[in-house]
């Protein structure tokens, strides 16, 4: 692994020169490393770019981690990682991506992680995404895919960090009877850079439940867009909220969708964009802070 | 340790809500104003803390003018204020809050210790966020404790009692005395409350604008509770100010 790969790894899966459970690093389009243990089976997929990855039943809270660095212009990587989370199995697993750019051409990261979890499994998800380096475009196009089984529960927590100046993020779930899952995305944006994030979520099962909430803020000229589809095709509780801070003249436009075909179906939106509040502001001013200060609180917190 | 002098302000509208208002607030004590609604308790509140700025008129602290100083100036200077309406905040936690009024790291003790003058467990809300899933009074309690957790010397207060349970009020009187018997500092509270009026060393009456009557409590709670008088019908006693 190079230097850029271990910054990467310090901010998006918390490297401290090692892993404690299960990994594959994967760089410019390699695997670097990679480590199965007796609970988690990590193994290239043939004929396509990627893992499978099998974390069995007995797994009781391993941290597997699968990160993608992209630490130079001029590559556009793709991977394809299926994670099967056999019956029961409990695991957190982290992904995300970095991408670094300094020679002046452009570089792309496209992941597309599916998940497919057995009855009971419970599984956190954790994803960031990062871009550091030159003025070059760089590119992080996550797609994710869930299917959760009866009773199978699934947190996802996605971040886009920063200095990414495209991104097209895509997540589509299928929820069987009893099945929770929880998203919480966090999503900056500045300068010229644009942000898609599009999310359905299709809940089939009886006592299903998503919540999705995604918090963005939008700086200088950029543009975001946010999309959401829930539909509850049986009795269910969907939530999903998008709150955005505007700064600038950047863009925000969100696209709620909900669809009850079941009379059971209890579905809610909410959705918040525009600017900071200036009672916000005064009150940390009160407190001491700056404007500045007091506005980078608020974004920070916001974020977290 | 502070004074007020010859302060104007009028409304947006034009509405001359404070007409030459003086007064003299001083350290180690409790002062009161009270008065009807619409007679620029608020107003006058706001001014002291620099969220408004006065159309003339000066605000001294400690001697020194800080009539121009903005709000985080005054902040610095010791000003400490805490909102009628309280703010919401997504995503910062009410600890976080607490650290920012303390302009320090604090303890879970610490937390504990500020929360618990407010009438709230400290492990149940310092991880709490300060949004709407705080009720009214929830939210007020954080305001008026992220006032106690700053390293001021002017406590500002405005109407603390909105919103607070009687079990929590009885605790924030306390509070209040508490503060009171630190002789370096001042405590000015905006308030209708008879339990709040009862505990100051001064009360300030504020009406149409300008200050109708001050003095000690003593002196003045006594006019101001016959003010009211009782209702003939139900024999409760009647608001002091209509």
């Amino acid at each position: 692994m190079n230097s850029i790969t271990g910054k990467f790894l310090e901010t998006l899966a918390g490297w401290k020169g090692t892993f404690s459970g299960a990994y594959s690093v994967r760089e410019n389009g390699s695997c670097a490393e990679m480590r199965s243990t007796p609970f988690v089976e990590i193994t290239p997929k043939s004929g396509l770019s990627g893992l499978d990855i099998r974390i069995l039943p007995g797994c009781r809270g391993e941290v597997v981690a699968v990160p993608a660095c992209v630490t130079q212009g001029g590559i556009d990587d793709l991977a394809y990682n299926d994670f099967y989370v056999g019956a029961g199995a409990e695991a957190t697993i982290i992904a995300g991506c970095g991408v670094h750019t300094e020679n002046g051409e452009p570089a792309r990261h496209s992941g597309i992680h599916r998940f497919f979890l057995e009855p009971g499994a419970k599984v956190k998800y954790i994803e960031k995404h990062l871009g550091t380096g030159d003025a070059s475009p760089r590119a992080i196009d996550p797609e994710t895919v869930i299917q959760l089984g009866e009773g199978a529960q699934l947190e996802m927590d996605t971040a886009q960090l920063g200095g990414v100046d495209r991104a097209d993020r895509r997540t589509k779930a299928v929820l069987g009877a009893g099945a929770r899952l929880v998203i919480r995305e966090r999503l900056l944006t500045e300068g010229q850079q644009q942000a898609k994030s599009d999310f359905v979520v299709q809940m089939d099962g009886e006592g299903a439940a998503v919540d999705l909430v995604s918090r963005s803020v939008a700086r200088g000229d950029s543009r975001q867009s946010f999309r959401s589809q829930i539909t509850g095709n049986a009795p269910c509780t969907g939530h999903s909220e998008c709150d955005a801070l505007v700064d600038g003249n950047a863009k925000v436009d969100a696209t709620p969708m909900l669809s009850a075909n079941h009379p059971d179906a209890a579905l809610i939106h909410e959705a918040a964009i525009g600017k900071i509040a200036g009672e916000q502001i005064v009150k940390l001013r009160t407190l001491g802070l700056t404007q500045e200060e007091a506005e980078a609180e608020i974004v920070r917190g916001f974020l977290e | 340790m502070l004074e007020l002098r010859d302060i104007k302000w009028s409304a947006p509208d034009g509405t001359r809500v404070l007409d030459g208002v003086d007064l003299t607030v001083k350290s180690g004590g409790l002062t009161v104003i009270t008065g009807p609604n619409g007679g620029g308790k608020t107003t006058l509140a706001k001014l002291v803390a620099g969220v408004e700025a006065p159309e003339s008129g000066r605000i001294l602290l400690d001697g020194d003018d800080i009539t121009g100083l903005d709000v985080t100036q005054r902040a610095r200077k010791g000003v400490c204020f805490a909102f009628q309406q309280p703010v919401r905040f997504k995503g910062i936690p009410v600890r976080r809050l607490l650290e920012l009024a303390a302009g320090e790291s604090l303890t879970e003790v610490q937390v504990c210790a500020l929360l618990n003058q407010v009438g709230l467990c400290g492990q149940e809300y310092m991880g709490r966020q300060v949004d709407a899933s705080l009720s009214g009074g929830e939210i007020k309690r954080v305001e008026i404790a992220t006032v106690l957790a700053r390293p001021g010397k002017l406590f500002l207060f405005d109407e603390p009692e909105a919103g607070i349970d009687l079990w929590s009020f009885s605790g924030l009187i306390s509070a209040f005395q508490s503060l009171r018997d630190r002789r370096d500092k001042a405590l000015l509270l905006i308030s209708h409350q008879e339990r709040i009026l009862e505990i100051a060393d001064e009360i300030i009456v504020l009406s149409g604008g300008k200050v109708a009557q001050r003095g000690p409590a003593p002196e003045i709670l006594p006019q101001l509770m016959g003010k009211g008088g009782h209702c003939a019908d139900c024999g409760k006693r009647k608001a002091v100010f209509a």
